[in-house]
This record gives structure tokens, C-alpha cells and sequence, in this order.
């Protein structure tokens, strides 16, 4: 054994790393609305401080405008966490191909499954919903267009909840996909939580998967405005797909329980796990 | 500078096919008004009033008149001709008469018909007095460029303008931001308006602190932040220019605001609110061209949309699209009467940035839009669609779109945020945007002249196949025609129908007496 040992990760309090175990460096850069002098870096060295900093190195201020100073600091954190202590609620299901989905649906569903996928409200913003339903997909996964057994229709920008929902009910639709992608004055949510309540209204919010994702959204976020999941940055056509069909199939198996559901690996959609295991599907 | 060869006879094709797409397109705007077009002459001869409504919304007074006399289906003649036939039987002035017939305590169409003769002349002195008011305005605009040495030129020869954009939803602090940007070194502000507003069938009135991704444009946001921008371009010794967007049901209104308060670019594309916000076809239309005469005569530089192919469909497969829009853009603005010199027609880096070769497409790209279009002050936009949470790798993107820029002699640089996917940009994400653009467009000035393309190299050949592509897509839509292959989705993936979309009602037939002498006078 070597006595020149590296020290490991120590998961029980875990801090960021510059290039040596527990250096706890970060790097940070913000605004302040005062002229850049000395006091101005006086003032950022000390509110480094407060965020619990030690060791801080202020590497630039510069004037950014008049009555502005921008700061880029380098700094070691002293707080930690416990990272064997992390609890996220993630979105669960198995992730599975285009081909393995298509044929789960055709062998244990037996006809396409409706999905309808908009920007709601306001919103325009339509790249997130283009790339998870239009038939190029994303990041070579081919979007739901492009799947045998979906029935994928992409409404576009700017719908109206009651219009989605006039069309979900009026297709049969299994699945809304909800875009949301402008969050200012959390617009975002008060749209998707109007969805909901809508949906209950109307009798219908225990007929159809409500799934919603955007750049500002998460699962937990999702869940709270009565979602049955929520996908972030980086999501993919299958990663979506592979929800809805395992939460069909979960629906079927909980309305008439058969013996075969002991063989699907799928798991309730609010399940917990470590932090440490490898999916990465909470962002 | 360098120069890619490119067929000439064949984009000379491209021209030829353009007109012919457009001409047809002609009857209609000649035969038609629409419900903006007629609130913004009232806008024009001086009527920027608006009444409150029980809700506490202010709703505005050229709305109110030209819904009540379309409501009585009596559009077809022109608000001018009911509104000035008001003012000669009640003797009031505009602007008295305005509100009375907004509360309702007088009706245009109740009132005495006066010899037509009478209201024509009256109507064109009222139309004359508005247009020297544009001219003056222009005047006023054009003597604090001449006072501050503005180095704007439409070719781009003196280097690319420097252009960012503010959106914080309240005018108030986009002043501060805008005013930081001019002093990090902006030449040219735009401040984006909240999400809903092309939609709209009304312009917003007064000051406005709350809007959703952006801030409304109004008469008097307008007024403040041309204030706010003469008094820092003083400050600098620099002219700063300020750019809205005239897109959406109120394209002639916005156009008509921006020449009153003397703003210097208007976003303003032909097909953009058909594609992009499903506005009906005919008055999209028909509403561009008359924005377009305000513009022209007010020598305002227009910018269109092509960036928005590239958002949608792949941009390393659809530059013919882009520049098939750009002529077919070019050419609705020859029609209206607008000089080369005034059509920043615009285009982007869109390419997947892990595509093999992207640079070398991107850079042919961007120097076919040059080569093609010498005179214009073409508007060069910056990577969005793959921009990331990566801020680093992001503001590297934007540092190689600066670079490509430079090189191939873009007019106006829309300066791209590391920041892009996340939020709209902060102070200091514009202050380190403007620092790289500055660094780039220093250090590589010039570059284009010390360079030539290689003969049937890659880049030659991209442009080549772009172009060729271009006169196919072109050929197609003119065997179609317009509306057709709009439907058939020539643009964007997308489908729009002859009389769908949002507007389509508001889109009038002009009678045999239409009275608007602004037709003839713009």
C-alpha cells in the first residue's frame, strides 16, 4: 500500500471540489447596483462571507455600467451535506427503446395509445414540445410522432386549457403533454394548476396522464400542481414514452389485477430512492 | 472582403420568381384595408387617447371608433372619410372629437354627410400635416445622428452594429438596463414585448410596469425609452438606436408609433404573424405593406424574421428556406416603396454546433446572404435552439458567431447571451456579451479582405447548393403560389389556410369610395 493515499469522497458531508478532495472550492460571479471601488469589493467579500465562504479571492471586479460592479470570485464553502441522507422524488419507470415501447403497447395494450402535446396559455415556446413530439426528436431519439403505437399530435403554441381539454376528451385522449416554458411571475404554474382543476371539473383528471416539463419545471414541482409526472432539461421522447406506457399499464393492472403484473418491472410513480443511485431523470 | 462565386443568372432567377410571387399578392393589398390600418391613420392625424374601461383597463379610442363603424358595416368608405366628415359638421378638434364619439355622445355615421368634395380636401390637409410630421420627426432623428457622428452603414463596411436586448416587463427598469448596455457599448437596444401582445387587437396605452417575457410596446414606452436613450447617447457621444416589433394584428399601428417617436429599427416581416402566430394570410398581408410605407418614408430600417426557420425546422437542412423568405421579404418591401438600404433582412447561426464542418456551413451561410444582398443592412442573429444550462459553452457559441459575423461583413449583429436558455439576460450576462463582441469585432476587423474563399471548396459549394435549392423552393411556391404552398407547409413545417387564422375578420374590402389619401402620399 502506498502511504501517498488520496483521500476519498466523504459522502456523509459533502462539499464541492476545486482539484483536491474537500477544498470545497466554488466559483461565483454576480452584480452589485454600486460603482466598483474598493468599498464595492469590500461589500461582495462580505456577503461571500455571509453565504458561509472562507478563504475568499475576489478574481475581477469590473464596471459594468454606471452604478454597477460584476464580480467573479473564487471562494471554499464550509457548510456541507449529507449526501446518504438525500431523498428525490423522481419520475420512475424503466427506461426502454422506441421498439421495446412500440411493442410493449401492441402486445399488452393492443391499439395506439392518444397522446396530445401543446404550449399552453400564453406560451409560444414551442422548441421543448417540437423536440419531444416532432418526428426528429431529440439528441437522435426520435420523437413520439415517430412511434408506431402513438398516436402523437403536437397542438402547437398558445392553446387554452378548456380548448385542450375539449379536444382530450372529445379524441379519448390517454395523455396530455403540457409545455411550459415562460415562468415569469409563475405563470407556469398557475397555468398547469387552472389544467388541473379543469380536468377535475370536468370529471376527467382520473382518465388521462397528465405530464408536464419545461426548463423551470421538475417532478416534485409537477406533482404539486396536481401532475401525474414532470420532465425538465434534458428529456427525452423515450423517457417520456416510457412513463406514459408503464403508468397505462399500472392503470390497467390497478383497475382489473391480473397475474402478469407480478412480470412488469414498473414501480408506483411517487417512489423515492438514494441519492446515489444512478438515475438521473429528477432534473 | 472575400466574396463566395455565386451563379448570378441564377440569382437573378430567384428575383424574377420573387416578383412573380409577390404581384399577385398586389391586387389584394390595392383592393383591401383592415381594422389596423385604419386605427393607425387615426393614430397618424394625432388620435392617441384611450378610455378607461369598469375593469380598469385602458382601452383605446381608435379602436373604439373603428370597431362602432364596423360594427355598422360602413369600414368599406375609411374611417377618415366618417371621422373627418365629423370634425367639419361639429367643429371640434380631432382629438375633442375622438373621445365624444368613443363615450358614445356622438355617432360619425348620424351626423350630416358634407359635400365629398369637402371632406376629401379637408382629409388631405389633415393627412399632409401628418405626413411633415413623420418628416419632421425623421429630421429630428437624423439631426442627433449627424450630432453624435454616427457611424451606421447600411453595407456594414464600418463593422457590425453592436445590438441587445432588454426585457424586464417594466419600462422603468428597462431604461436602466438599456442605458448600461449603451455605456458596456450597445449601439442598438430592443426591448421585447410581452409574450401576448402580438395577439392583440389593440395597442396598450401609457406606461407599463408588468408584462410576461417582455414589456408591451405603447405609445408612451416608446417616448420614455427614446428619452432615456438620446439622453445616454449624449452622455457617450454615440447615437444609440431603438428597435421594436411591429408583428401582429396591429403591424400598420406600431409602424405609425415607431415614426412618431422616431424609432430606428421595427422588427417586420411579410409571413412571420402567418407562420409563427397564426394570423390570417390576407391581413397579414395586406397589413405589411401599409406598415411598410410609414417605414419607408421614414427611412426606419426593417429586420425580418428568417431566424425563426431555423428555431423550428433544422438549420443545417433549411438555409434554402431562409433565403427564399429573404427575397421574397426583399421583394414586399420594393413594393412599398422601400430602398435596399432599409431591409436588414435577417438570418441565423442555427446549426447543431457538434454538426461536422458547422463552421465553414455557417460562415457560407452567412457570406451568401451578404454577397446576395450588397446593400442591405442585413441582420445577423445569434445561436438560440442550442444554446444550454452550459453558460460556458454557450458564451462560447456566441464568440464564434461574433467571429463568423465579422468575417463576412454582417450589418447588425444581434449579440447572442451565454444566458439564452435560461433566463432573459441580467446586466452582467449583457455587459459580458457586449466585452466578447467588442474583444472579436476589434481583433478581426477586416479579416474578410485579407482572405479568399477556396474555388470548390466547402464553403464555396454549401453556398452553391443553398442557392440552387433556394431557386427549387422558389419554383415550387411560384408554381403554386403563395397561399397554396404556405398551406402546404412551404415555411417551417407549418400549415396555414387562406381564411384561417387569427384577424381574418378584420380584413375589409374597400368601397369604390374608400377615402385615405395616405395611400398616395406615403
Amino acid at each position: 500500500m502506498s502511504s501517498h493515499s488520496v483521500a476519498q469522497v466523504n459522502l456523509k458531508k459533502l462539499r464541492p471540489y476545486g482539484d483536491i478532495m474537500d477544498d470545497g472550492v466554488v466559483q461565483l460571479s454576480f452584480t452589485l447596483p454600486v460603482e466598483a471601488t474598493p468599498e464595492a469589493r469590500e461589500a461582495a467579500v462580505q456577503l461571500v462571507e455571509k453565504m458561509g465562504y472562507e478563504q475568499i479571492k475576489v478574481a475581477t471586479m469590473e464596471k459594468a455600467a454606471h452604478g454597477f460592479s460584476f464580480f467573479v470570485i473564487y471562494a471554499r464553502l464550509k457548510h456541507t451535506v449529507d449526501f446518504t441522507a438525500i431523498r428525490v422524488l423522481k419520475v420512475e419507470a424503466q427506461k426502454r427503446s422506441r421498439e421495446e415501447i412500440d411493442e410493449l403497447i401492441k402486445t399488452r395494450i393492443g391499439r395506439k395509445l392518444i397522446i396530445l402535446g401543446a404550449c399552453t396559455g400564453y406560451d409560444a415556446h414551442t422548441v421543448g414540445i417540437d423536440a419531444i413530439m416532432n418526428m426528429k426528436g431529440f439528441a437522435g431519439d426520435y420523437g413520439l410522432e415517430r412511434y408506431q403505437w402513438l398516436d402523437a399530435r403536437n397542438l402547437g403554441a398558445q392553446v387554452q386549457n378548456e380548448d385542450l381539454l375539449k379536444l382530450a376528451v372529445q379524441e379519448s385522449a390517454d395523455a396530455i403533454l403540457v409545455s411550459k416554458v415562460v415562468s415569469q411571475h409563475n405563470i407556469h404554474i398557475r397555468d398547469l394548476k387552472d389544467l388541473i382543476a379543469r380536468a377535475e371539473k370536468m370529471g376527467i383528471r382520473e382518465k388521462m396522464i397528465f405530464v408536464s416539463g419545461g426548463p423551470r419545471l421538475t417532478h416534485p414541482m409537477a406533482l404539486e400542481c396536481g401532475f401525474d409526472a414532470g420532465f425538465g432539461v434534458g428529456t427525452k421522447p423515450s423517457d417520456v414514452a416510457s412513463y406514459i406506457v408503464e403508468e397505462v399499464l399500472r392503470r390497467m393492472e390497478e383497475k382489473h389485477p391480473s397475474q402478469q403484473s407480478k412480470t412488469l418491472k414498473s414501480q408506483k410513480k411517487s417512489k423515492s430512492s438514494q441519492g446515489s443511485a444512478a438515475s438521473r431523470r429528477s432534473e | 472582403m472575400a466574396h463566395l462565386k455565386l451563379d448570378q443568372k441564377l440569382i437573378q432567377k430567384c428575383r424574377k420568381l420573387a416578383k412573380e410571387i409577390a404581384d399577385p399578392i398586389e391586387e389584394l393589398i390595392q383592393t383591401h384595408t383592415t381594422v389596423s390600418i385604419e386605427r393607425s391613420v387615426l393614430r397618424l392625424i394625432g388620435i392617441e387617447d384611450a378610455l378607461r374601461e369598469p375593469g380598469g383597463q385602458y382601452y383605446p379610442l381608435v379602436n373604439i371608433i373603428v370597431e362602432d363603424l364596423k360594427k355598422q358595416s360602413v369600414l368599406s368608405r375609411g374611417v377618415l372619410y366618417w371621422f373627418v366628415n365629423g370634425l367639419i359638421a361639429t367643429q371640434l378638434q380631432p382629438q375633442e372629437l375622438a373621445l365624444a364619439v368613443a363615450q358614445k355622445k356622438i355617432s360619425l355615421t348620424g351626423l350630416p354627410q358634407a359635400p365629398r368634395k369637402v371632406v376629401e380636401a379637408l382629409c388631405r390637409k389633415l393627412c399632409l400635416a401628418a405626413k411633415q410630421n413623420l418628416i419632421h420627426q425623421r429630421n429630428q432623428r437624423d439631426q442627433l445622428r449627424r450630432e453624435l457622428k454616427d457611424k451606421f452603414v447600411p453595407s456594414g463596411k464600418n463593422g457590425p452594429l453592436l445590438y441587445v436586448i432588454v426585457a424586464t416587463g417594466n419600462i422603468f427598469e428597462d431604461v436602466i438596463q438599456a442605458q448600461a448596455a449603451a455605456q458596456a457599448g450597445a449601439d442598438a437596444i430592443a426591448v421585447i414585448r410581452s409574450t401576448a401582445q402580438s395577439l392583440l387587437d389593440f395597442i396598450p396605452h401609457g406606461a407599463t410596469t408588468e408584462g410576461f417575457g417582455g414589456t408591451y410596446a405603447t405609445q408612451e414606452n416608446f417616448r420614455i425609452m427614446r428619452r432615456a436613450l438620446d439622453e445616454e447617447g449624449r452622455r457617450l457621444g454615440r447615437y444609440i438606436r431603438l428597435t421594436n416589433y411591429c408583428s401582429g394584428l396591429c403591424m400598420p399601428e406600431i409602424a405609425a408609433l415607431g415614426a412618431m417617436e422616431r424609432l430606428d429599427f421595427l422588427l417586420n416581416d411579410a409571413m412571420y404573424g402567418i407562420l409563427f402566430r397564426d394570423i390570417n394570410m390576407k391581413r397579414t398581408l395586406i397589413d405589411q405593406h401599409f406598415s411598410r410605407r410609414i417605414i419607408a418614408l421614414s427611412k426606419i430600417v426593417i429586420h425580418t424574421g428568417e431566424d425563426n426557420y431555423l428555431t423550428t425546422a433544422d438549420a443545417v437542412e433549411n438555409g434554402h428556406q431562409v433565403l427564399a423568405s429573404q427575397f421574397i421579404n426583399e421583394r414586399f418591401a420594393l413594393n412599398a416603396k422601400m430602398g435596399e438600404n432599409l431591409m436588414g433582412l435577417g438570418h441565423a447561426q442555427e446549426m447543431d454546433p457538434e454538426h461536422p464542418d458547422v463552421f465553414l456551413l455557417e460562415i457560407a451561410r452567412a457570406q451568401m446572404t451578404r454577397d446576395i444582398f450588397p446593400q442591405a443592412p442585413i441582420k445577423f442573429m445569434p445561436p438560440t435552439r442550442h444554446k444550454c444550462g452550459d453558460i460556458f459553452y454557450s458564451h462560447l457559441m456566441d464568440a464564434m458567431f461574433n467571429f463568423v459575423g465579422v468575417l463576412t461583413g454582417q450589418t447588425i449583429q444581434l449579440l447572442g447571451m451565454a444566458t439564452e436558455a435560461m433566463h432573459t439576460p441580467l446586466l452582467q450576462d449583457r455587459w459580458m456579451s457586449i466585452k466578447n463582441a467588442k474583444y472579436i469585432f476589434n481583433g478581426a476587423k477586416g479579416l474578410g479582405h485579407e482572405i479568399q474563399f477556396q474555388k470548390n471548396g466547402v464553403i464555396e459549394k454549401w453556398s452553391q447548393k443553398v442557392l440552387k435549392d433556394t431557386h427549387r423552393h422558389l419554383s415550387m411556391i411560384h408554381q403554386k403560389g403563395l397561399f397554396q404552398a404556405i398551406e402546404e407547409k412551404a415555411f417551417a413545417e407549418v400549415s396555414r389556410t387562406e381564411t384561417g387564422g387569427k384577424g381574418h375578420d378584420g380584413v375589409i374590402p374597400r368601397g369604390s369610395d374608400y377615402l385615405n389619401p395616405f395611400f398616395n402620399l406615403l
